[in-house]
């Protein structure tokens, strides 16, 4: 197999068809795909004069735009790998992160520039900064590559012949033990999964897709690189715009969409607020989603007003991508069923269901999920004692992913998902390790310590609870642990309830009694 | 109950249970503080248009409509007057 880049999708895709349109923003700019990579090929130029190099990292703290995407081709195009991170979380998350896996260069806005040095200089980290100005959003790149070219001017490089096994991207998760970690994914690992998209979907080059997850949330790969490698079309649906459902359902359909990729609780989100029934999705010829378990009564509030697209149920965590899949029939035989099965695996990608020996369990008996091939991560950044453990190592010398993911398999393939063998839960999509928010709240000073645990909640599928003991005479209020979260946790991190005991309960053995919590939850 | 403690105590049910209503003041910061993210904003909004019978565009729910509950009121009681 010859070594390929990301990158290259978009370069044969602007070669094949320069003119096509590729990414666009609702009632905004759009791009075409020679647009585009010469764009990128632009950015590639910069970087390299700033001496990013094969194997480096770049970091990107962006709001979803043109420009982000112009940015990640720009980085694959220099032989090193993006390291998105999220706008909308505490910048001091995002220091850690670029600091973490010491990137060479960010490429950040002007708006988020000074509280995220700030926070960098505080962990002595100096990357070379490139700020785009927010006032011109949809031009910023250009006009800030225009202004850096007019002060010390670049010459064209090739783009990088790199690839394979070499890192793409590394995106940042939950970290139990309180900061977040980085998954390597290469660039085989990715093409792995964008290619048997191409057989499992069959995209058009007259596809509409859509960006609905931002780029630091695995779903964003399927949205970016398919859509790029057929030429199709690709639209940005923005953070806020992707929160508002009664604008989002209307612009869904302004902009015909055809392949949708989102968590189910945006598609509830939709159905319940989104006053579908208004508009025509006759475009709509599939709608994906993963992240979270779907409800199979949420699921059927949506499909009976978006009822002719053929729906995936896609499951893997990001160390896999996707690593298995289900198409929901097109008839109802779901009485009955609360959820869906996650489904088969992805070829040519191998899967198990193991004990806690790491032996197989027999046939239909529950165990956790181990899963092997193209897709499976590099591992963790500079996280050597996590990687020891992330892996099952066979007697062939196979490496086999831990999921974590407790399921069945029932005779013909065909995986169900039972729940989780540590602490780590789902909210609308995204990875929460309970550890990781008690160790952020356990940081402040006023409080001697925290324990969190989740709970089942009918409306948004969960409910995270924090138990809090604060130091004597320092009792923080309610709305004052909620700004705490806020300040150290993304969004969607932050705890749906506090509470302020005088001590946390405590088992014989001197453990936190999570179990006790969770009944007062 | 006056719309400003109709407002609070929505507040304090939904998204602050347990907390003392006296630490909920009328400009106490709702988006910066954490207590209205985007989940919660809808289920407001929801609750106001439901119960005082108005209808918000996604313009009314940007820059500080939704930053305290003064603001709140101000909102409300602005649709009020063009609706009458």
């Amino acid at each position: 197999m010859t070594t390929r880049n990301l990158a290259q999708l978009l370069i044969e895709s602007a070669r094949r068809s320069p003119t096509r349109e590729a990414v666009g923003v609702p009632e905004g700019r759009t791009m075409t795909y020679g647009e585009l990579d010469a764009l990128s090929d632009r950015l590639r130029d910069r970087l390299w004069r700033l001496g990013v190099r094969r194997g480096d990292r770049v970091g990107l703290r962006l709001h979803k735009s043109i420009d982000g995407v112009a940015t990640i081709f720009g980085i694959l195009k220099t032989g090193a790998c993006y390291v998105p991170v999220d706008a909308e979380s505490p910048a001091a998350r995002g220091a850690y992160i670029f600091n973490d896996c010491q990137v060479k260069v960010v490429v950040t806005e002007r708006a988020l520039q000074p509280e995220l040095e700030e926070n960098l200089q505080r962990l002595n980290a100096s990357p070379a900064m490139l700020i785009l100005d927010d006032d011109k959003r949809d031009a910023a790149l250009a006009v800030a590559l225009d202004d850096w070219d007019r002060r010390d001017p670049t010459t064209p490089v090739a783009t990088v012949e790199t690839g394979g096994d070499d890192l793409a991207y590394i995106l940042y998760t939950s970290g139990s033990t309180g900061n977040p970690k980085g998954v390597m994914l290469s660039h085989t690992n990715a093409l792995s999964f964008v290619d048997w998209c191409s057989d499992a979907f069959q995209p058009r080059s007259d596809d509409t897709f859509s960006s609905h997850a931002p780029f630091h949330f695995d779903l964003s790969i399927l949205d970016l690189f398919v859509s790029m490698k057929h030429g199709a079309k690709l639209v940005l649906f923005g953070e806020t715009l992707g929160k508002e459902p009664v604008r989002l359902a209307a612009t869904i359909a302004s902009e015909r969409i055809s392949i949708w990729y989102s968590t189910p609780s945006i598609l509830n989100l939709l159905a319940h607020y989104g006053k579908l029934e208004r508009y025509d999705y006759s475009a709509l010829r599939v709608v994906h989603f993963a992240g979270e378990v779907f409800p199979v009564p949420q699921f059927r509030a949506v499909r009976a007003i978006w009822s002719q697209p053929r729906y995936f149920n896609l499951y893997g965590p990001t160390e896999t991508n996707v690593c298995t899949y289900y198409e929901v029939p097109g008839d109802d035989p779901l009485d009955g069923v609360d959820t869906f099965p996650i489904g088969t695996i992805c070829v040519p990608n191998l899967g198990r269901v193991v004990d806690d020996e790491g032996r197989d369990v027999a046939r239909g008996e529950p165990g956790e999920l181990v899963v092997h091939g193209p897709n499976v991560m590099q591992g963790y950044w500079n996280l050597p004692d996590l990687n020891a453990r992330a892996f099952l190592v066979d007697g062939d010398g196979r490496k086999w992913y831990h999921t974590g993911d407790i399921v069945t398999e029932n005779g013909t393939g065909e995986y169900k998902y039972l729940g989780r063998r540590d602490r780590m839960v789902k909210r609308r999509g995204y990875r929460v390790e309970l550890g990781e928010i008690e160790a952020a709240l356990a940081r402040h000073p006023d409080i001697r310590e925290a324990a969190v645990v989740a709970v089942p909640a009918a409306e948004s599928g969960i409910k995270i609870a924090a138990f809090v003991a604060c130091e004597q005479d320092r009792a923080l209020s309610i709305i004052g642990l909620k700004k705490l979260s806020s300040q150290s946790l993304p969004p969607y991190m932050v705890p749906d309830i506090f509470m302020v005991v005088d001590a946390l309960p405590r088992t014989s053995t001197n453990k936190v009694d999570l179990q006790a919590l969770r009944q007062r939850a | 109950m006056s719309m400003r403690d109709t407002v609070r105590s929505f507040i304090l049910e939904n998204f602050l249970p347990g907390e003392d209503p006296k630490n909920l003041t009328d400009d106490t910061e709702l988006k910066e503080s954490g207590i209205l993210d985007s989940m919660s904003t809808l289920k407001l909004v929801t609750f106001l248009e439901e119960h005082f019978g108005v209808e918000f565009e996604a313009e009314d729910l940007e820059a500080g409509n939704l930053a305290s509950i003064e603001n709140i009121e101000r909102l409300v009681q602005s649709k009020l007057a063009a609706k009458s």
